[in-house]
């Protein structure tokens, strides 16, 4: 359900910055998502279609750019790319490192006409 | 034409969050996000909290429910301000709605406020209110296998209280699985078996509680 809270956000980050730039309609969406954030990416779309209706952003194909999460180790210096399922790093198994992505949350980019 | 945008899409979310953070910073409160499953022990834990510390500090609660008033008349019934927030279906809360209860209690007075969210895994783990820290609840009928099912609840939580600790000889419940998958997407977790029945294991999670607490009104 949360979905449709985060489907209007999208709305909100799209629609003003199209208008601002002239657009009659919007194309696309282009999302980037970290992989440590717990959207569900095939339910969005879904949500979309529906609350978009009668907008600018109508028929919009939103397309999802997942960013796999990546660490940069404190212990031993381990600077890539992390599994989701175990937040460790992978070469020397060290808790102590800095988030370098995966949280990524926006509205990235649109096409418009 | 391509346009480029870059925003946060739960943006609003997140400034109003930031917002009360600058409040309680000034008033020196601490908000403590309160989630987990309908019947996991949110409403007992925080009652045991009340008994506990309220010689200490000054606790105000507010009580999120989808609909009805009945945990927040029985938080009432120990003379602890409290709001009821009725969320009217929604699956969480949202920063905003925190911002506007800040309004009905006497932040002066306040040192800590605990909010009780949507009993739900999933959606409240997604949206920050304003807190300060997460106290998470798995209660030992539930299954050993929830942190597994539902990662991000766990893996955003500061602390996590495994309940009805009291439960454990009569289901298959394995602690220690639960606290290897929590440490797998959660290396920093604390992890506390209590039993809000017969309190135990609660004074190691209080000294715990206490000393976030403080780090934040005392700072």
């Amino acid at each position: 359900m949360h979905e449709l809270a985060i489907t209007e956000g999208i709305m909100q980050a799209a629609i003003p910055e199209a208008e601002k730039a002239g657009a009659k309609r919007i194309l696309e969406i282009r999302l980037k998502i970290g992989e440590l954030s717990g959207v569900f990416p095939e339910y969005i779309q879904e949500y979309f279609s529906i609350v978009s209706k009668g907008t600018i952003a109508e028929d919009a194909k939103l397309i999802i750019n997942r960013i796999p999460i990546s660490i940069s180790c404190r212990s031993c210096g381990y600077n890539g790319v992390i599994e989701r399922k175990k937040i460790r790093c992978p070469d020397c198994g060290g808790t102590d490192f800095k988030i370098v992505s995966g949280r990524e949350y926006y509205v990235d980019s649109l096409e418009v006409e | 034409m391509e346009i480029k945008v870059v925003k946060q899409i739960l943006a609003w979310n997140e400034d109003v969050s930031d917002k009360i953070h600058l409040v309680t910073s000034e008033k020196r409160i601490a908000i403590v996000n309160v989630m987990g499953s309908p019947g996991a022990g949110k409403t007992s834990l925080i009652k045991n909290i009340i008994d506990n510390l309220r010689g200490d500090y000054s606790i105000g609660v507010i009580e999120g429910d989808i609909a009805g008033m009945i945990d927040a008349e029985t938080i009432d019934k120990m003379g602890i301000p409290v709001v009821q927030l009725q969320t009217d279906g929604a699956c969480h809360i949202e920063a905003m709605a925190i911002e506007n209860i800040l309004g009905r209690f006497d932040l002066d007075k306040l040192d800590v406020i605990f909010v009780e969210n949507i009993g739900n895994l999933v959606c409240p783990a997604e949206f920050n209110i304003g807190e300060d820290f997460r106290v998470s609840i798995l209660s030992v009928p539930e299954g050993d296998d929830k942190v597994a099912k539902y990662p991000l609840m766990f893996a955003t939580t500061d602390a996590l209280i495994i309940n009805k600790a009291d439960m454990l000889p009569f289901f298959d419940f394995d602690v220690e699985r639960v606290k290897k998958d929590t440490y797998d997407v959660n290396p920093g977790a604390n992890i506390f078996p209590v039993s809000s029945r017969n309190g135990d294991g609660f004074p190691e999670f209080l000294d715990w509680l206490r000393n976030r607490i403080n780090e934040k009104i005392k700072s």
